[in-house]
């Protein structure tokens, strides 16, 4: 059976990966709270750590530095997400919401 | 280690067996994935996002770094999500109207996008053809600790100031005014 081979094959993870990123655009587009915005975006970066990690798998010469980039994408999202939702809750402090449509004192 | 040639295992052989695992992980993963874009309470996404995210970790097992894998549901799960469901907590999104699409079109339009984006890609990967090179090692632990300290040592240790300088901004910004 083919499908039980899948997890031999470079494209089943480049289709993973992809499906996450949109997953996340589609939450960045579509979500109205900034905490779920902010979900999104950590699945865009899953969505990129799973393709270096699948290139490093099948295709890199040194199956190190994927791993390593991984990890440094995993040091970044947490840095984003600490300042992302300290901002969030500077945001809910001063207009008692988290809502994207309420947070719009510069707009003309 | 073609990637070209799609291996054919039986149901019940070992690779068989690892195959069942690994469509169990997609499912999980895309399932979890699927929640957190489109849950219309915040926790709810939350835990879908920590259900996607330990997917993803077994999908880094299957590709020969269980240290990475351990990484992602210690960093993702144990410290990521806990932080935003605090967050969440702290910032009490009250349920008073719906976290949907803000206008009609708002929804199908990012979906188009999205879908855009996904066909895209997977058209992309699927039509071209990836190079495949010797491996020079086989990527442990002790060669990602090795490399970790020579090559990428400058990095890394930009990282550690990037990571100290997030947490402390955090604080200040977070911080309430007295």
């Amino acid at each position: 059976m083919a499908i039980l081979g899948l997890y031999n094959n470079l494209n089943t993870y480049l289709i993973i990966g992809a499906l996450l990123f949109a997953m996340g655009i589609y939450g960045i587009v579509a979500r109205r709270t900034f905490i779920a915005m902010l979900i999104a975006a950590e699945m865009i970066l899953a969505g990129a750590a799973l393709n270096f990690m699948a290139f490093n798998r099948f295709t890199a010469p040194d199956p190190t530095t994927g791993q390593i980039f991984t990890l440094f994408i995993m040091a970044i999202a947490a840095a984003e997400a600490a300042i992302g939702l300290s901002i969030v809750i500077a945001i809910y402090r001063q207009y008692n919401s988290i809502d994207a449509e309420d947070v719009v004192e510069l707009k003309g | 280690m073609n990637q070209n040639i799609a291996s054919h295992p039986e149901l019940f052989s070992v690779e068989g067996l690892v195959g069942v695992v690994f469509l169990i992980l997609i499912a999980i993963t895309l399932t979890g994935g699927i929640i957190a874009c489109n849950s219309n309470r915040v926790v709810r996404a939350v835990a879908g996002l920590i259900v996607c995210f330990v997917g993803v970790a077994g999908l880094y097992f299957f590709l020969n770094s269980p240290f990475i894998s351990m990484m992602q549901i210690l960093i993702y799960v144990g410290a990521i999500a806990v932080t935003i469901a605090f967050a969440v907590m702290l910032a009490a999104p009250e349920e008073k109207k719906k976290f949907g699409p803000t206008g009609p079109l708002e929804g199908p339009f990012a979906f188009a996008t999205a879908a855009l984006l996904a066909g895209g890609f997977s058209l992309l990967a699927l039509n071209t053809d990836w190079p495949v090179r010797q491996k020079i090692n086989d990527g442990s632990v002790e060669e990602i600790g090795i490399r970790l300290l020579t090559e990428h040592s400058m990095v890394f240790e930009l990282i550690s100031i990037v990571l100290l300088i997030a947490i402390l901004g955090a604080l200040v910004i977070a911080r309430r005014e007295e």
